[in-house]
């Protein structure tokens, strides 16, 4: 839904001369609106630096040492320091909670999405014996408080002696992530026309060959966003991974609220390891910027 | 789009079937089977009816906890969704600004969560943050971790922090959607700015906003993380909502049934909020 698209959509097929005309149009009329409210910048401006203040103040203390963040208050810092990264890239203690939190979040990723997609592609096309309902009931599984799936999650993969894998954190974020990943395929898929599925059936095709060869590369962009946001889901999540692991899985996430309890001194490190936190979502989030809202709202815009 | 009727789609459903029925259904048997029966330790159970769903609906505790919840919930929706329609109306629509905005944006959104209580936790310090410190020099006494009133500030801030962009980012979805000639059509009508907003965007936006609403209202409704970083729910319980007050039960205390019962009343609540976006969702889909 982005905004070229939405100007391609409009002018295509008609003579160049006439789009660039088009264009200049566009053009005047968003200077204008700009004339309209002369400061209209000012507020999404204020707000993204709203925004970005806390996270600056993050990025800051964590190239300080803790004598000059407890010390001297400064805007930055005036002896940069990156031992704050080194402690965490050499203690294992510490770079294993990264390398756990992403073993999990990516079986819980694969998992969801290969699930997902043959389910999905049966809510878009067909009617089904209580397929609204079951529909539905995959909806409350997204909203289902965490909280209160802790405690009996712990006793589940007790039982089954998987407490402190990697697996039993994947598994159980797929409480919240399956869900996801269905509806939102399932908006993608709905974008596809159906004649495509019955051309391909009388060209001769298989279903298991239609799927991977032709509808698949289709809705490859949804198959990315949904894996972005089971991705993301299962990353930022603390209360279950916390609650289902003791050392050898234990994600990032558990590991620094540990450290803000215990010393509660160590605040370069902690501010280090926030910040490491945020890049994966840093990194990925100019690829889906267009998609975003569509993820969030389990692709229902 | 037509679907045809296939009950063979149900092969199709069925490992999702299977993984949420393992990862949902059994977990909250066992809530079910705790929150009618009793112990005295020694893994020794016995039938206790509804005793459990009694003493909790009956609770100051839970009361209070839900009272918060709910009032937490009315606040971030009071603010975040007409914040998040001012911020949306005012985005740029084209050139170079428009991903800057929504990466910049979305970035909130992306962090985890406890680390988003982390970094609130230190900005709002009075020695080493920056928010803290500020105040402090402009003789504010502000200190989240004794004053109630400072601490529910701190999370409220903190929330439309973390969740505001959803909505700026739904609604700029919708908004970009409008086509141009609607725009024109209202500039020929000579209409107002607030007109071209109320006759033209609103209309436009009102999907997106009802999902946004049902989605911040939901999320918040289940808050746990972020609080708990910050305040740990205190001072007191100030800050105590549904969620942290159902771990304290559980994990902390150890109070099976009562904790047991607590989630089902949750849970149902929940369903029937979740029943509401449902319904929502497919009327305007079916008009779509």
């Amino acid at each position: 839904m982005s905004v070229q698209n939405d100007t391609l959509a409009r002018t295509s097929g008609r003579p160049e001369a006439e789009q660039r005309q088009i264009d200049k149009a566009l053009a005047r009329r968003m200077r204008k609106r700009g004339d309209e409210s002369r400061f209209w910048w000012l507020i999404p401006t204020l707000y993204i630096i709203f925004l970005m203040l806390p996270i600056y103040w993050l990025i800051n203390m964590s190239f300080k040492t803790n004598q000059e963040i407890l010390g001297a208050f400064s805007l930055w810092p005036q002896n940069p320091t990156l031992n704050n990264y080194a402690v965490i890239f050499t203690d294992p203690s510490w770079y294993k909670g990264y390398i756990n939190s992403i073993i999990y979040v990516v079986m819980n990723t694969v998992i969801s999405v290969l699930v997902a997609l043959p389910a999905a592609y049966a809510f878009s096309r067909y009617r089904f014996l209580g397929d609204k309902h079951l529909f539905f009931w995959l909806l409350t599984n997204r909203m289902a408080p965490p909280a209160v799936f802790a405690l009996p999650f712990f006793q589940l993969y007790s039982a089954f002696g998987l407490i402190d894998t990697h697996i039993a954190v994947a598994l159980a974020h797929c409480l919240f992530n399956v869900p996801l990943a269905v509806w939102i395929l399932e908006g993608f898929m709905s974008g596809v026309p159906k004649e495509i599925d019955e051309t391909a059936y009388i060209d001769g095709y298989s279903f298991p060959r239609f799927f991977v060869k032709i509808f698949v590369p289709l809705i490859a962009s949804g198959i990315g966003v949904a894996a972005f946001f089971c991705f993301m889901f299962s990353w930022v999540e603390l209360l279950i991974a916390r609650t289902l692991t003791t050392t050898a899985a234990k994600p990032i996430a558990a590991i620094m609220t540990r450290t803000v309890s215990a010393s509660g001194m160590d605040w370069g490190v902690l501010a280090a390891a926030g910040v490491l936190t945020i890049i994966p979502g840093a990194i990925v989030i100019y690829f889906v910027r267009n998609y975003i809202a569509k993820g969030f709202a389990l692709g229902r815009v | 789009m037509e679907k045809t009727w296939n009950n063979k789609a149900w092969f199709m459903v069925l490992p999702v079937l299977l993984l949420v029925a393992f990862s949902a259904v059994v977990p909250l048997m066992t809530v079910v089977n705790y929150s009618v029966q009793d112990t005295f330790g020694n893994n020794q159970f016995f039938w206790a009816g509804t005793d459990w769903f009694d003493e909790i609906l009956h609770s100051e505790r839970f009361h209070a906890a839900l009272g918060r919840n709910l009032i937490f919930s009315f606040i971030i929706l009071a603010i975040e969704i007409p914040l998040g329609i001012i911020i949306a109306l005012n985005m740029p629509r084209k050139g170079w600004g428009v991903p800057v905005c929504l990466v910049l944006m979305a970035l909130p959104l992306l962090i985890p969560w406890n680390v988003v209580g982390t970094i609130w936790q230190v900005f709002g310090r009075t020695d080493i943050g920056l928010l803290g410190h500020t105040l402090e020099r402009l003789g504010i006494h502000y200190n989240y971790v004794q004053n109630p009133m400072h601490a529910w500030v701190t999370v409220i801030i903190m929330d439309i922090w973390h969740w505001t962009s959803l909505v700026v980012l739904l609604c700029y979805a919708g908004l970009v959607s409008i086509p141009d000639a609607f725009y024109q059509a209202a500039k020929i009508d000579g209409a107002s700015r607030w007109a071209v907003f109320r006759y033209i965007q609103l209309p436009k936006m009102n999907r997106v906003l009802l999902i946004a609403v049902l989605l911040r209202f939901m999320d918040s409704f289940m808050i746990y993380t972020e609080p708990f970083v910050v305040t740990g729910g205190g001072p007191g319980n100030s800050t105590t909502f549904l969620s942290i007050d159902l771990v304290k039960m559980a994990v902390g205390q150890f109070d099976l049934g009562p904790a047991a019962a607590m989630s089902i009343i949750y849970f149902l609540i929940i369903l029937l909020l979740s029943w509401v976006f449902y319904t929502v969702m497919t009327n305007y889909d079916a008009e779509r």
